[in-house]
């Protein structure tokens, strides 16, 4: 279905080849757009050494080995640089004909952690305890399947020529096809995922060029989501108080406001050039929670200082950054959707993550993409990187 | 991107594309933006939050530093107490929050187990006394006065008492060396209050809740430097408030040796003679009272003449300052401060004030040269003087006929002195005064330094007055409409007659005012200390010293000494040989004059002596004693309120101090030997290479009669009895409050000035 759109699309053959067929000229490897792989391996890899600084005294959680998380973020690395290349070797197109059984999959999965398979952590039902210590939080993943199955329904018609822009049917198809695992990750509750989600519905949307009255419609539904969901009292009262303690920290800094306060004091108190690695006393002292996972900017900005933190910025500006040409370069609609969706998803979340330990954004469970530890969320992420390399090296080469 | 066409993409997705691009990199934007605010814009201000965070302060108060007298003997020192105190972290660490250690400590230190649990748990606002208010993480004392037994048991079983500690600390003593109790000039200690530590938190030295401070006397006026900086020792801790590190610590910086010039010897015979002498009154008569005198107070003041530094300062009542030590208990307060008390606290040397009688007659003598008179001319010493039809009687002497004015100093003739003030008061305009009266018996007071402090080194110094045309109008100003009110009733009464002549023309200057004005009488008032000073410059020839006790500050390594050099706040207005002329005179009154009879003996050759006596007349209550003295050396001033004569009740207490300080005996002998401090002490005491300063042993006092002090449970009483109340640390625990405020109602010669 892809040569069918008339341009000379060459199309790689990802059979086990020699060292030669690696290298040559226009192979894989020349073509993978390696700035966003080492930019995207430099965060992980910052992330490894932040994890391990947030954790090695915290004897409760590492069970006296203090380089136990250290090991088990380059773990998640690795196997997510594995899926990297999986994804990568199989081809996005190859993985478009997959997409439909992926979908299914990551709605079993989602449900079976509102089944009793499924275990509460911090007040929300998202994960899945398996065997040997490990847990598996589903609505990552979900993430990636919603791009992929609404990039699928939305190009479809529009790759194979027939139309311009999608039709209103596909946009409402596409939609209730994702609306199904959002509301059950809504369940959980997981409201940070469904943010993510809701942005990057939006987002790809926008990309799939959509009539403008979806892209208002879709904002103004949110924005009525937002208001019901206030007024019925849909959320959790931890819900409610994290939000109050994002807007006014002051207002009680030894209950809701305490994280949000030990974490702007732990990020102020680095200074320019932060008190030095494995040295931050708010860090030692273990005054911000959750400081492995959601909270590790904030070892990065007491410890590293206003250049460690603007670094991590900077880097997940060169991620997306690399992302955003490689969506205006897709030569299908496919693709640029995909990237798009990608694009949204790591922007907000790292804007929701960072944010939240800055203090202007509520607090929410959503880990800082690479860097925090957390398996799921890694490999989702690496697999993201993924599709944008499969993406980018099927582009046409220029003449 | 050169790409775009080339895909033929529409060109809606490549705007929204562009779109997306714009919003996701503001988004990073507002990031970077918001960890510059944080970081650099108020990075100072977090680090400073982060570092309260997790850093707990465990205080180690300094040792306060000694009050030494003149020759190292400490007055005031520290003594070494086993306290037993608590360590609140350590014992919140155990399965029954330390309820069981404390049961056991209960019983080694004899003491009920509800009583120790009370003292370790935190004050909050639902919680009564005892409590802890101080730092969770600084050790609780339990109590101070553990034996060695006891603070043995605690640490050989170590191992049943985790988190308990029995360790020597120091506890303020006033030792009273060789009896020499000097109560008022030392001052005492009490906690800190809250007020305090939140006006010095801000200010170089803050305060700890720890901390005593000085509350009257030498411990008041040096107690910055007393005081020392208490050592502060850091730990770093996390967010359980488990020990994590030690952050930067600074050791406790003991406070400086305060060195006077108080001879302790010297002190406890001028508190003996002081008491004696005032016991001695009460065994007189008093025709005018048909009573014995009452002799309620009393003060001494022995000062160097040459520098104006004091070598003892007395007063009675007095009390034991050990009484403060630890916290007062509400009762020793009562006895101190409540209206029965007859305000023990009170320094009567400075904080005394009365009429002065004739001791003032020095000033008229030189206001009357100053004026134009003759010194050497004769004046008439008539028996009696009189002003249209008022007669006002020669007190202390007889008619004596035409003198000079050194006789009528010598004899203490009081019409000398009314003639010649009522003539200024005439040239002056009489009841019609001049526009600027020259008013020179007003003025040389001033210039003597009536009516102002002398500025001793001691705090709440009163000022005493000067009747002038100014106080006078002042004063009618302020009670004109009382007296005014009085007068209209139709009683016959002293005080209302007074009241009608006060609201009819009180606000003048009356012949009779100036007349009594110029023998010391009427509403002039003097404290001891005034008059020690304008004796003691008429003694060294006319340098009016700010008198002070405080001789020099030593560190406590015996380093950096520094000393406090004698400060002069003006000259006595008197001409070169106006002054020899009074010396002369004053000389004269020991040899055969008013105080003779009290000097038979004294070897005036040797050891020249000068004085002048004085009888203050206190309206509605017995005659004030005064009795100024001084040699080349020393000038010392007595007064006894209610006490009778100068010469008769404050004339042998005087000699007897005279004769310690320079070794005379009954019979005018000198025995070297014996003699105390035939000169003053310039030397400062021995300081070793240890910082410690040698002390002389003082001779246990010979067996006379103690001086009686207010009733106070001393400290040696309160050991035998084991009541002793707890010296802790804890300044909520309600010692009574601080005393800076209680301002006592006048006493007879007594008024505190606040």
């Amino acid at each position: 279905m892809s040569a069918s759109n008339g341009f000379s699309v060459r199309r790689f053959s990802p059979e086990p080849g020699t060292w030669g067929k690696l290298t040559a000229r226009d192979s894989i490897v020349r073509r993978l757009d390696w700035t966003l792989m080492f930019s995207a391996l430099a965060l992980s890899a910052m992330g490894a050494v932040l994890v391990y600084s947030a954790t090695r005294n915290r004897t409760e959680l590492t069970g006296g080995d203090q380089y136990s998380f250290l090991f088990r973020h380059t773990l998640n690395t690795s196997i997510g640089l594995t899926l990297m290349v999986v994804t990568i070797w199989l081809g996005h197109r190859t993985l478009r004909g997959a997409v439909p059984v992926l979908y299914v999959l990551s709605v079993v999965l989602v449900l079976a952690v509102l089944s009793p398979l499924g275990s509460t952590l911090n007040g929300a039902h998202s994960w899945i305890q398996l065997p040997g210590g490990f847990s598996l939080q589903p609505s990552e993943f979900t993430k990636v399947t919603i791009i992929l199955v609404m990039a699928m329904l939305l190009a479809a018609k529009v790759d194979a020529g027939d139309r311009e822009h999608p039709d209103h049917r596909t946009v409402l198809q596409s939609l209730a096809i994702a609306a199904v695992p959002i509301a059950i990750v809504l369940l959980m509750p997981d409201l940070g995922s469904v943010m993510v989600m809701a942005v990057i519905v939006l987002a790809v949307l926008l990309a799939s060029g959509a009539s403008n009255r979806w892209i208002a419609g879709i904002l103004g539904t949110g924005l009525l989501g937002i208001v019901l969901i206030w007024q019925l009292n849909i959320l959790d009262q931890y819900q409610i108080d994290r939000f109050a303690a994002f807007a006014n920290p002051a207002l009680d800094p030894a209950g809701v406001g305490y994280n949000t306060n030990q974490a702007r004091i732990a990020i102020g108190s680095g200074q320019l050039t932060g008190s030095g690695l494995f040295k931050g006393s708010q860090t030692t002292g273990q005054f911000v929670p959750e400081q492995q996972t959601d909270f590790v900017f904030t070892v990065a900005g007491e410890e590293l200082g206003f250049l460690g933190g603007g670094l991590i910025i900077l880097l997940v500006g060169v991620v997306l950054w690399r992302a955003c040409r490689i969506a205006r370069g897709a030569p299908e609609l496919y693709g640029t959707i995909v990237a798009a969706g990608v694009i949204a998803w790591f922007a907000f979340q790292s804007f929701e993550n960072i944010g939240m330990t800055l203090g202007i954004m509520p607090v929410t469970g959503l880990p800082l993409p690479f860097v925090s530890y957390g398996g799921t969320s890694m490999f989702a992420a690496w697999i993201a990187i993924g599709l944008l390399q499969s993406i980018r090296v099927q582009r046409p080469i220029s003449a | 991107m050169s790409n775009i066409p080339e895909t033929g993409r529409i060109t809606r997705v490549t705007i929204r594309l562009v779109v997306i691009q714009i919003l996701v990199f503001s988004l990073l934007l507002t990031l970077g933006g918001r960890l510059w605010y944080l970081q650099i814009r108020n990075g100072d201000e977090y680090s400073n939050q982060a570092s309260n965070n997790h850093v707990q302060q465990v205080v180690e108060p300094a040792v306060r530093g000694s009050i030494l007298d003149a020759r190292g003997v400490p007055l005031a020192d520290n003594q070494t107490r086993l306290v037993v105190s608590a360590s609140r972290t350590e014992l919140m660490k155990m399965a029954d929050d330390g309820q069981a250690v404390l049961t056991r400590l209960a019983e080694v230190l004899d003491m009920e187990t509800k009583d120790v649990t009370d003292k370790v748990r935190l004050c909050d606002s639902k919680t009564p006394q005892p409590c802890w208010n101080g730092s969770p993480y600084q050790p609780i004392p339990i109590t101070d006065e553990a034996t060695t037994q006891q603070a043995l048991q605690i640490r050989e079983r170590a191992e049943d008492f985790p988190g308990i500690s029995a360790e020597p600390t120091a506890v303020r003593r006033y030792a009273a060396p060789g009896d020499a109790n000097t109560a008022q000039v030392l001052g005492y200690l009490s906690p800190v209050t809250d007020e305090e530590m939140k006006k010095a938190e801000d200010t170089e030295s803050p305060l700890l809740r720890a901390d005593q401070i000085g509350r009257s006397g030498l411990e008041r006026t040096y107690d910055s430097q007393l005081r020392g900086k208490a050592g502060v020792t850091r730990y770093e801790v996390d967010n359980l408030g488990r020990v994590i590190g030690k952050a930067k610590s600074d050791p406790a910086v003991p406070g400086a040796n305060v060195v006077t010039s108080i001879d302790a010897r010297l002190q406890a015979i001028a508190e003996k003679e002081l008491y004696k002498a005032m016991k001695a009154a009460r065994k007189e008569h008093d025709r005018n009272t048909n009573q014995n005198y009452k002799a309620d107070a009393g003060a001494v003041v022995v000062m160097e003449s040459k520098t104006g530094r004091i070598v003892s300062m007395a007063s009675n009542p007095t009390y034991d300052p050990n009484a403060w030590v630890g916290g007062i208990s509400g009762k020793d307060y009562q006895r101190l401060t409540g209206k029965d008390s007859n305000y023990p606290l009170l320094n009567r040397a400075i904080q005394g004030q009365a009429a002065p009688g004739s001791i003032f007659k020095v000033i008229s003598a030189t206001a009357a040269v100053n004026a134009g008179y003759d010194f050497d001319d004769k004046y008439n010493c008539s028996s009696a003087f009189n002003i249209g039809g008022q007669v006002f009687k020669n007190f202390e002497s007889k008619g004596y006929g035409p003198i000079d004015i050194a006789r009528a100093l010598e004899v203490s003739c009081d019409t000398v002195f009314y003639d010649l003030a009522y003539k200024q008061w005439q040239k002056d305009g009489g009841n019609k005064p001049k526009d600027k009266p020259a008013d020179h018996f007003y003025k040389t007071a001033h210039q003597f330094g009536l009516g102002e402090e002398t500025g001793i080194d001691l705090p709440n110094e009163v000022a005493g007055r000067v009747p002038d045309r100014k106080w006078k109008k002042d004063y009618y100003e302020a009670n004109k409409d009382a007296w005014c009110k009085q007068a209209k009733s139709k009683k016959r009464d002293y005080v209302t007659q007074i009241a009608r002549e006060n609201c009819a023309e009180g606000m003048k200057m009356r012949a009779g005012d100036s007349v009594n004005y110029s023998i010391g009488q009427g509403d002039t008032l003097v404290t001891p200390i005034q008059m020690a000073t304008i004796y003691s410059a008429i003694s060294n020839g006319g340098t009016l010293y700010d008198p002070s006790v405080g001789k020099a500050m030593v560190s406590p390594d015996g380093r950096h000494v520094k000393e406090i050099k004698p400060t002069a706040h003006g000259r006595l207005p008197m001409r070169g040989d106006t002054r020899d002329k009074v010396d002369k005179a004053l000389a004269g009154v020991v040899t055969n004059g008013s105080a003779a009879w009290r000097f038979g003996g004294w070897p005036q050759d040797k050891i020249p002596m000068h004085a002048k006596t004085g009888t203050a007349e206190v309206h509605g209550k017995q005659t004030t004693s005064w009795f100024a003295s001084y040699t080349k050396d020393y000038t010392i001033v007595m007064t006894i309120s209610q006490g009778g004569t100068g010469s008769g009740a404050s004339g042998p207490a005087v000699r007897n101090i005279y004769s310690a300080l320079y070794g005379v005996d009954a019979k005018g002998g000198i025995d070297r030997k014996k003699a105390l401090l035939p000169s003053p002490q310039a030397k400062l005491p021995k300081i070793q290479k240890d910082g410690t300063i040698e002390a002389p042993q003082i001779k246990p006092p010979k067996k006379t009669e103690p001086v009686e002090t207010a009733p106070v449970l001393a400290a040696g009483e309160r050991d035998q009895r084991g009541q002793r109340p707890l010296v802790t640390l804890d300044a909520g625990r309600s010692p009574v409050s601080a005393p800076t405020t209680a301002t006592p109602p006048l006493a007879a010669t007594g008024r505190r000035d606040t």
